[in-house]
């Protein structure tokens, strides 16, 4: 089975903090991480390697710094890495992205295409869906469980209130969620042979996309403006003893009439 | 095709088991101020089997108009039926707008859609607006765990799409005797675009109060120390009528189920009443929580920021606070309903 | 002179902490509490290749180099001085000895298991009547026919009775001193050899540490390491490179009660106001930062000259003498800055002191390093 795993490098968000001076994202010495999700559908990837035996292909669209990632992902043990970078592709927003994406792998055989559901830095989930159109696949989102069964795949499919097992036939893309698994640890040996592997680079003219399909000029979507959230006035803050902080408290849902 | 032959305001009411979800509703009713601001009509599309009775209720929330589609296949949502019909009712109808729930459907539905029809998506929304003079939508959502606002806009393409967090728009009061346009819509070749199999539907069971519903929340964080101090939650909850609800520490931790959390990677809630117990107040948790009527905040770090969006708070330690506090309230319970 | 670390040392080190601050630390506490061996985090660690890190792919082991490996021990022993050392008397004096030593058929035998994790290794010299003077051996080893008989007894022996493979000295030839004294490679299941009693300890208590008898043990020839005679060379050479394996599980120490106490004096307030803001915390932070960089850069050097083939036991014992003492120094300061809950169990440091303690003592005390050291300029 040839897998492809799609992933994104992305800022620890847990450890983006606000600068309370200026109301700025202080990004500086904030590490850099392989989203969450995207490391679960690795995991699952490397899973069905160890079970059924598979060929894994690691990609990932950014700068690149990107390949740091990559070189994650392969020290875990994925087989083969793909950095999709240009700067014609800055700017982009999920359609333009999952368009790009969608021309790298189709440069690819696959049976399986994962990608996590969400990156914490958007949260937007589009890209793993999009990424299916584009390439005419069925797709199954918030994948909890992936499994084989004879020449299909099996899913546990998340929702609010319940969960569908769906059974989809290759070839398709699953969307991982991160409680899916827990991704492994990289070995030190596989950190050390990790770098001594061939990241493959594609760039613009690698990849048959249309310009108008890629890029800023690619995206529908614009950001008009980005601003940090007015925060509410401040209210009353006190210090008493357990007692009297009780009977405050208790009076002030009198004064706001819940009692 | 230019942008002014695109008209009207659509809203993707999502049902399942028959039931409308909340945010279908909360979408009909923020669609409705956005119609008036375009001189334009709201029109709920709703999918399924067996939901006649659905339009009735639709229109009672405000919808002036409702397409239905009923299938046997559309009974239990999988992705591409569901694209397939939504792509052909928008190719019909050519809205200028398309609003969906940002639900585990909507989030997977309206991306397919979108690449489908070749138009902008902008997701998890929190605000939408209409920009005066060019009448485009804005649409404001989080980003990086909440961090920051971006305002976005699909200025050259149709239909405009968003989704939308569940719990941050507002339903109408429904009203009686509606009467929406209904209009049935048939897909005649359905079956062929089933490409996957739902083998089996498995509920999970909670008992609880959803903290989408309640009208007070009694949320614990790391402060509480341990699983076995949210007793001391419930009993407050449990005196107030409301249920609780947790950060996304005390989740990890493995204290509370992940339906209870709060936040940018949990629930969105607008509660009346929010207290927020040993809950430092991450950036994350208050994008899920600010906008809830009354907030306190009892909490041991006078610099915690949750005290900055508190409208009355605590520094103490909780554990000794809140015992005293719901024996409190159930006394001034107990005068009330002597008096 | 290069400071950096390289790409792959870099990630290896996150690797180490991540797996540290996530698998190790959660249970430091319990296994020192209940002096219990982490038997569930070993397992983890021979899975993900932490029992083999400096030795050839082809010998089992992960093919990266010794700084790699020391910082592994460092990492562990940041948030729990046990697993730190179980990784290092494994690896410096079971797999080392056996790596240096060893015939191609010794390694394939006994190297490669240990090195892949299938097996753990222990090391067998100080006797109860030979510690510091490890020349004092009263364990003799007979040979007969096909095999040699060892009889005589161990003490303090770490990973005892976890390990599945002991390297072991014994006298071949009581008239010829030291140069009587052989190595000898011994499987747990060689009979008449048994496990003794397990000590109570002051620290490293998760540790297993326990007395190795043999009586009338059985060893197969073959199963000699190095030449008749010449054990006494193999013991020093490898304390030399477990010298490094101590010294990064000191430094580990030392650094991760400091740790421990920049986060605690920037909540613990007195006064009005955090114990940081004190100018008697900022200079007692700022020194025993100072002591361990220093520690640090000793050991770093000392394992980057084992790794060239370069001469380093003069600064293995440098390293070690240094580290040790510092992770004491800063271990005891650091219950100072906690206070009151600084000696109790609530807190780790009063734990890191205990651990740091016995850094100091073996492997070579902090006298013989200075031994050692002193020897080298004066000779």
């Amino acid at each position: 089975m040839n897998i492809v795993v799609s992933i994104k490098q992305v800022p620890d968000t847990n450890e983006v903090k606000l600068d309370q001076a200026t109301g700025t994202l202080i990004r500086e010495g904030v590490p850099s991480i392989i989203n969450p999700d995207d490391k679960a559908g690795l995991e699952a990837a490397l899973r069905l390697k160890d079970q059924v035996g598979a060929h894994v292909t690691v990609l990932t669209m950014g700068p690149p710094q990107a390949a740091i990632a990559l070189r994650e992902a392969l020290a875990m043990g994925a087989d083969e890495a793909i950095l999709v970078t240009d700067r014609a592709f800055g700017g982009a927003d999920t359609w333009a992205t999952s368009s790009t994406l969608a021309s790298a792998i189709a440069k690819l055989d696959y049976d399986l295409i994962i990608t996590g559901r969400q990156a914490i830095d958007g949260d937007t989930a589009q890209v793993g869906p999009q990424i299916a159109e584009h390439l005419g696949l069925p797709n199954v989102s918030y994948a909890e469980e992936l499994w084989v069964e004879g020449d299909t795949l099996k899913v546990k499919r998340q929702y609010e209130d319940r969960y569908h097992i769906i059974r989809v036939k290759t070839p398709c893309l699953i969307t991982a969620l991160a409680e899916m698994n827990e991704p492994r640890y990289m070995t030190p040996g596989g950190i050390f042979d990790a770098f001594q592997k061939e990241i493959t680079e594609w760039h613009r003219a690698d990849l048959d996309v249309d310009d108008s399909n890629i890029g800023l000029k690619g995206s529908p979507t614009r950001v008009k403006k980005s601003f940090t959230k007015a925060v509410k006035g401040q209210g009353t803050v006190v210090t008493m003893e357990p007692e009297e902080s009780a009977n405050w408290l208790t009076d002030r849902l009198r004064e706001k009439f819940i009692l | 095709m230019s942008n002014e032959a695109y008209k009207g305001i659509f809203v993707f009411a999502q049902q399942v088991d028959g039931k409308l979800s909340n945010v279908a509703l909360e979408l009909i009713g923020k669609s409705k101020a956005l119609a008036k601001d375009l001189n334009t009509e709201v029109t709920a599309v709703v999918l399924g089997n067996k939901i006649g009775h659905l339009p009735e209720q639709l229109g009672r929330y405000g919808a002036d108009r409702v397409v239905i589609a009923e299938d046997p296949i559309l009974e239990t949502y999988t992705t591409e039926p569901y694209a397939h019909v939504i792509t052909e009712i928008v190719k019909k109808y050519q809205p200028e707008i398309v609003l969906y729930g940002a639900t585990a459907i909507g989030r997977d539905l309206a991306p397919r859609i979108s690449a489908r029809v070749h138009t902008g998506l902008t997701a998890d929304c929190t605000s939408l607006e209409i920009e005066e003079g060019t009448g485009n939508l804005l649409m404001t959502r989080p980003a990086f765990g909440g961090n920051i606002m971006a305002t976005i806009a699909c200025a050259d393409f149709r239909p405009q799409m968003a989704t939308v967090r569940p719990g941050v728009m507002q339903r109408l009061t429904p009203v009686d005797n509606a009467h929406p346009v209904v209009d049935t819509f048939s897909v005649p070749d359905l079956a062929e675009h089933v490409n996957v199999e739902v083998v089996e539907v498995i509920k999970k069971v909670s008992e609880k109060m959803d903290i989408q519903e309640a009208n007070v929340l009694v949320s614990g964080g790391r402060g509480m120390g341990g699983p076995e101090n949210f007793k001391l939650l419930e009993d407050l909850a449990e005196v107030l009528g409301g249920t609780v609800s947790s950060s996304r520490t005390a989740v990890d931790a493995g204290w509370v189920e992940k339906d209870r959390q709060v936040g940018q990677t949990g629930k969105t809630v607008r509660p009346n009443l929010y207290i927020a117990c040993g809950i430092s107040g991450a950036i994350q948790h208050l994008a899920g929580m600010e906008e809830s009527d009354v907030i306190i905040a009892i909490n041991k770090d006078p610099s915690a920021p949750i005290f900055e969006v508190a409208d009355y708070g605590v520094v103490g330690d909780v554990m000794k606070i809140l015992p005293l506090f719901t024996e409190q309230v159930r006394k001034a319970k107990e005068e009330k309903s002597n008096a | 002179m290069n400071f950096e670390l390289n790409n792959e040392q870099s990630m290896a080190r996150e690797m180490f902490a991540a797996f540290a601050e996530k698998e190790v630390k959660p249970l430091a506490h319990d296994i020192d509490e209940e002096e219990r061996f982490p038997a569930e985090t070993v397992e983890k660690m021979k899975k993900y290749g932490f029992f083999g890190i400096p030795y050839p792919k082809e010998l089992g082991g992960q093919g990266c180099d010794v700084l790699t490996y020391i910082m592994c021990v460092e990492e562990l022993s940041k948030v729990c001085g046990t697993t730190g050392v179980i990784v290092s008397a494994h690896t410096s004096l079971c797999a080392d000895p056996i790596y240096k030593y060893g015939t191609k058929e010794q390694k394939e035998k006994y190297l490669v298991p240990l090195a892949s994790g299938k097996k753990i290794g222990a090391f067998g010299l100080t006797e109860p009547g030979a510690g510091t003077d490890a020349s004092g051996q009263q364990t003799k080893a007979v040979l007969d026919g096909d095999h040699y008989v060892l009889n005589g007894s161990k003490i303090f022996i770490t990973n005892g009775g976890v390990a599945d493979i002991y390297v072991v000295f014994a006298m071949t030839d009581k008239s010829k001193g030291v140069k009587g004294i052989s190595a000898f490679i011994v499987e747990k299941e060689f009979p008449g050899f048994s496990i003794g009693k397990k000590e109570k300890k002051m620290g490293i208590r998760g540790s297993a540490t326990t007395e190795l008898v043999f009586e009338n043990c059985i060893v197969p020839k073959e199963n000699l390491l190095g030449q008749e005679g010449k054990g006494f060379s193999v013991a020093m050479t490898t304390l030399d490179g477990g010298r490094i394996g101590i010294a990064a599980q000191a430094l580990g120490i030392a650094e991760g009660a400091l740790d421990e106490t920049i986060k605690y004096v920037k909540e613990r307030k007195q006064f009005g106001r955090s114990i940081a803001a004190f100018q008697n915390t900022q200079f007692r932070i700022a020194d025993m930062k100072t002591k361990i960089d220093a520690a640090q850069l000793l050991v770093y050097r000392a394992a980057m000259l084992k790794q060239a083939g370069a001469k380093f036991s003069t600064e293995a014992a440098m390293a070690k003498l240094f580290a040790a003492e510092t992770a004491m120094a800063v271990t005891t300061e650091c219950v100072q800055l906690f206070g009151g809950y600084g000696y109790t169990r609530e807190y780790p440091v009063e734990r890191m002191m205990r651990d740091a303690k016995i850094t100091e003592i073996y492997e070579g005390t902090s006298e013989v390093q200075r031994m050692v050291i002193s020897n080298a300029l004066l000779k």
